[in-house]
């Protein structure tokens, strides 16, 4: 969140994940299923999250930033790829060593209705990490720092014994940010946290999530289509079209030098709150619909729907490298100067 | 598209032609249910005219979509009641008309679409031969003619391959294909006032773009009233000549679009736009709104958004707002609505 | 709230963001669906009879002095009367004091098959449904193969060719065997939905193990729909038992069923109509009471109450 040119200290990678592949069968028959095709919802998909940073994962439904995220806490199972914490590939740990991982990676949902067991009360939700590390917090201790939980998230204390259903959208997500910190991660993975919430309450539970980080030095993986709020909370962001990873810089290079034409037809639809800025003719209308993820284009993916497409992007993949911009772009002809203008 | 009704009446009654498209003055709908009752909508007001657009903005409980089906008249009764004020269109009172007027302007004067083409249109059935219901029902057109229409209207609707896709079913298309799909079915007996109840928001932001400009087009050639029920600033700020902000089933700011935006004279619209990010500007630091909408079982006494408010006072308990006039066709219900519009001008 | 103007806040203080409770709504689902449920005639109206079925079934003896087995062949099909309420049948027994132990025989094989039944299809439905793969579609393909015998005709021949006596047990057996598919294929399918939720997800994130999943997430949340089948199936097995019992196949004398009462009667319905009408009509109403107390379950129960 600094301007641009202030340089950060590069800080450790806690989060290394790389050539990542996830491919669901597509099968037919009822007694003896046979594999008719794939989708390749997650295609060969790298990136690095660092301490105390908020990476961003935006694409649109079906690019598989959510895949992506499901296949890191293995809730699925890596088609290839590998995802590096503390020196350890997730994907190879034992069932003993993944259960002592999840401790450290944690994830809040997007459904503040189906992510909380609505016949648990508050208190038993948040605690049920304990219940199943031995260790973390002695029994003796835990109503303390339930208690202690529910008031860092900002709800009343009181109300430990109350069910899910007895809360508002905004609060529901409160308890579901308490569950995910109760076992004192140092990822938590944030799926779409705010897209099912009421606009007055979405800014709330975003600055809570920024509040929440500076406090517990926390790195967040933010996957998110709202690209207004993305540009708020993420110190960098990483665009995702089918199954791959087509742009990826800090908010400034991302949003203002935006190189790849995908990200750039993909910015210029979200609209200003602000009649002065309408921009209908400005903005680029992108033809029909998104290919299927069982049969993506040859070379690049967003060439049937991009204006530059030319001869060379149909036979070669283009790789997400620096291609003059100061940020990784995967296209043959992306967008060179900073346009202040956008 | 020649038709064989007339258009100089509605209902059997004569339209006035001075009248505005629509003018919805101090509507009033109340849900009855086990828990008590919930006053959904009380007292909205708003006009609007040919070729004009107008945005109902609300959050979950304003009252918008219910505003919206009573115009329609398509309020689940029981347990919903509309229990006062008026709906004109063209000047005639749609609220006195008798079920059977109503349901033939319904679909074909006024027409409706929905947020979730899925549930919205029937899973049995073609595209094509649902849209060819529309006139194969209410101008007796003969099935073949129908379906020639259908294709014509898929392919104004920008839906490519329409005729090879006429014969599939709305599972076999993406959700913006389905959205167009219903507004084609909206469209094919020309209504006067298209009311789009969330259109876009189960839609990616590329899909709401491509949509809201197709809407935008077609309503500038037909010359129809738009009315936008949405929570979505953005989509507002894009396209609405006027809006209405609701809350808690209350009006309580009205005008049009730049300057509302601009200069909000109501604490709860400021809040709204204070508390979004943008995409083409940094904000350091989100400036939301405390609280959350209310339970309409327990609405707070005097004004509903008291206790998120930070201009509030104890006039704001005690009594509730009225609509004060902040300028010409600019309303707000504050009663310190002159305070809060200050706020801006110092920008 | 008498400051005229606060200052611009951070939004995380205590006070602003006080959890409010939803009004009418406290308490477990369980809680609330209680409420609802004691308020509906359909539910006091069956639950009281249940109570007294199940109170005839246990303690016959409050409902009559009489021994039914106590019979005075002088007394054969004597009409009801002040004597004997639902008058005498072929033997001389009192027919109301038969009647009320046929009770225990219907609610008793009802509730065991019933339970019996759910109990099976809720350990290999929760299997079938959590784990999908390879065990389910065993599960389910052997389900579907079973679910194609027909009930009552899989009864009569199962139990006229391999029990040579038919009692309580055995009767009992053959209901549960011929009727656990249905109910698995319930189980499974609530499973398979309620393993869908981002609840489970969240558990499996945090690291809790399949069973603890199964028992305390998925089960509580996918059961509502198996209790309101498991109610009416007590009604369906009692009225199979009498159908069996009816035919033949079922129960054999001395026992006391209703069924077994009913195809007595038979032959005697213009002579002496009452050995029709009383076990019959006791029997339409025990049935009809699990329909309607399912009936009143299935409202409260139904998830929309979130």
């Amino acid at each position: 969140m600094s301007a641009p040119g202030t340089e950060r200290p590069a800080a450790e990678v806690v989060l290394r994940v790389e050539h990542l592949v996830k491919h669901f069968p597509i099968t037919r028959g009822i007694v003896f299923k046979r594999q008719v095709g794939t989708v390749q919802a997650v295609d060969d998909v790298s990136f690095e999250l660092h301490r105390g940073e908020t990476l961003g994962l935006v694409g649109e439904s079906g690019c598989g930033k959510t895949t992506t995220a499901r296949t890191i806490l293995r809730l699925e199972k890596a088609t290839g790829g590998h995802a590096w914490y503390k020196g350890q590939d997730i994907f190879t740990l034992s069932g003993k060593e993944m259960h002592e991982l999840r401790r450290e990676i944690q994830v809040i949902f997007q459904d503040p209705y189906a992510s909380l067991n609505p016949r648990m009360t508050v208190g038993d939700i948040i605690a049920e990490g304990w219940r199943v590390h031995a260790g973390v917090m002695p029994k003796n201790r835990r109503r303390a720092r339930i208690h202690e939980l529910l008031e860092l998230v900002g709800l009343n204390p009181d109300h430990i014994n109350r069910y899910p259903h007895q809360f508002s959208g905004g609060q529901r997500q409160r308890i579901g940010v308490a569950r995910a910190l109760a076992l004192e991660p140092s990822i938590v993975i944030c799926d779409e946290p705010v897209s099912a919430l009421d606009v007055s309450v979405q800014a709330q539970v975003v600055n809570l999530l920024e509040d929440l980080q500076d406090e517990l030095g926390l790195s967040y993986l933010f996957i998110a289509h709202d690209l207004s709020v993305v540009r708020h909370i993420c110190d960098r962001i990483a665009v995702m079209y089918l199954g791959k990873i087509v742009e990826t810089g800090d908010e400034y290079q991302v949003y203002d030098g935006t190189a790849h034409p995908y990200t750039t037809a993909l910015l210029s639809a979200v609209p200003i709150p602000d009649p002065a800025a309408r921009n209908l003719g400005n903005r680029i209308l992108l033809e029909g619909d998104v290919p299927s993820p069982a049969n993506p284009p040859s070379g690049c993916r967003f060439r049937t729907r991009c204006w530059k497409a030319q001869g060379v992007c149909a036979e070669a993949e283009p790789e997400l490298v620096d291609r003059g911009q100061g940020h990784p772009v995967a296209c043959h002809f992306p967008q060179v100067e900073f346009d202040p203008a956008r | 598209m020649a038709t064989t009704l007339t258009r100089d009446t509605v209902g059997g009654r004569p339209v006035d032609p001075a009248a505005p498209l629509l003018a919805v003055e101090d509507l009033r709908v109340e849900f009855r249910i086990d828990a008590g009752i919930v006053q959904a909508v009380n007292g909205l007001s708003y006009t609007l005219g040919r070729g004009e657009t107008v945005a109902i903005l609300g959050e979950s409980g304003s009252g918008k979509s219910v505003s919206a089906q009573a115009v329609m008249g398509i309020v689940d009764s029981p347990p919903g009641f509309v229990t006062g004020g008026s709906v004109r269109f063209r000047g005639v009172e749609l609220l006195d008309l008798a079920e059977p007027e109503r349901r033939r302007v319904r679909g074909n004067r006024i027409a409706m679409i929905f947020q979730d083409a899925l549930t919205a249109l029937n899973l049995v059935f073609s595209v094509g031969w649902q849209i060819g219901e529309m006139f194969r029902i209410h101008r007796g057109v003969p099935r073949k003619q129908a379906q020639e229409k259908a294709i014509e209207l898929m392919e104004r609707v920008k839906i490519p391959s329409a005729r090879e896709r006429a014969g599939c079913y709305p599972h076999e298309f993406s959700g913006g294909m389905r959205q167009r799909v219903m507004i084609a079915m909206a469209l094919s007996l020309d209504p006067e006032i298209l009311i789009a109840d969330e259109p876009t928001t189960a839609l990616d932001v590329t899909v709401q773009a491509q949509i809201m400009s197709l809407l935008a087009e077609l309503q500038q050639q037909t010359g129809m009233g738009l009315i936008l029920i949405t929570h979505d600033l953005g989509v507002v700020a894009e396209v609405a000549d006027h809006l209405v902000v609701m809350y808690a089933g209350r009006e309580v700011e009205k005008g049009p679009s730049l300057p509302v935006y601009h200069r909000p004279a109501h604490p709860y619209t400021m809040g709204l736009m204070d508390s979004l990010p943008r995409r083409d500007v940094h904000t350091e630091r989100l400036r939301p709104i405390k609280g959350s909408p209310p339970d309409l079982l327990a609405i707070p006494s005097g004004c509903p958004f008291r206790p998120r408010c930070r201009f509030a006072a104890d006039i704001c308990a005690a009594k509730e707002p009225p609509l004060a006039a902040v300028s010409a066709g600019r309303v707000s219900a504050c009663h310190f609505w002159e305070e809060v519009s200050r706020e801006r001008s110092g920008d | 709230m008498s400051d005229r103007r606060r200052p611009d806040q951070p939004v995380t203080t205590l006070e602003e963001l006080e959890a409010e409770p939803i009004v009418g709504r406290e308490g477990s689902l369980y809680a609330d669906a209680w409420r609802q449920l004691r308020r509906r005639p359909m539910f006091i109206i069956s639950g009281v009879l249940i109570m007294i079925l199940a109170l005839m079934a246990i303690w016959p003896s409050l409902f009559t002095r009489v021994d039914p087995r106590d019979c005075n062949l002088a007394d054969s099909l004597l009409r009801p009367s002040g004597e004997h309420w639902f008058g005498t049948d072929v033997q001389g027994c009192d027919y109301f004091a038969r009647t009320i132990w046929g009770a225990r025989v219907s609610i008793t094989i009802g509730v065991l098959v019933t339970a019996a039944s759910t109990l099976i299809a809720v350990v290999l439905g929760s299997i079938a449904g959590y784990y999908g793969g390879i065990v389910d579609t065993i599960i389910a393909r052997i389900t579907d193969i079973w679910f194609a015998i027909p009930t009552i005709l899989g009864g009569i021949v199962i139990l006229r060719s391999i029990f040579s006596t038919r009692g309580l047990l055995q009767v009992s057996l053959v209901l549960i065997v011929l009727g656990w598919p249905t109910m698995l294929r319930l189980v499974r399918s609530a499973v398979m939905a309620t393993k869908e939720m981002d609840y489970v997800d969240a558990a499996r994130a945090l690291g809790v193990r399949d069973f603890r999943i199964i028992r305390r997430h998925i089960l509580p949340n996918a059961v509502a729909p198996v209790i309101v089948y498991a109610t009416i199936t007590v009604g369906v097995i009692i009225s199979a038992e009498a159908a069996l019992s009816f035919l033949g196949v079922g129960l054999q004398l001395p026992a006391i069923s209703w069924g077994l009462m009913i195809s007595v009667a038979q032959n005697r319905i213009l002579t002496a109509p009452h050995l029709l009408l009383f076990p019959g009509a006791f029997l339409s109403v025990t049935v009809f009471t699990f329909i309607l107390m399912g009936d009143a379950l299935r409202d409260a129960l139904d998830p929309r109450l979130r």
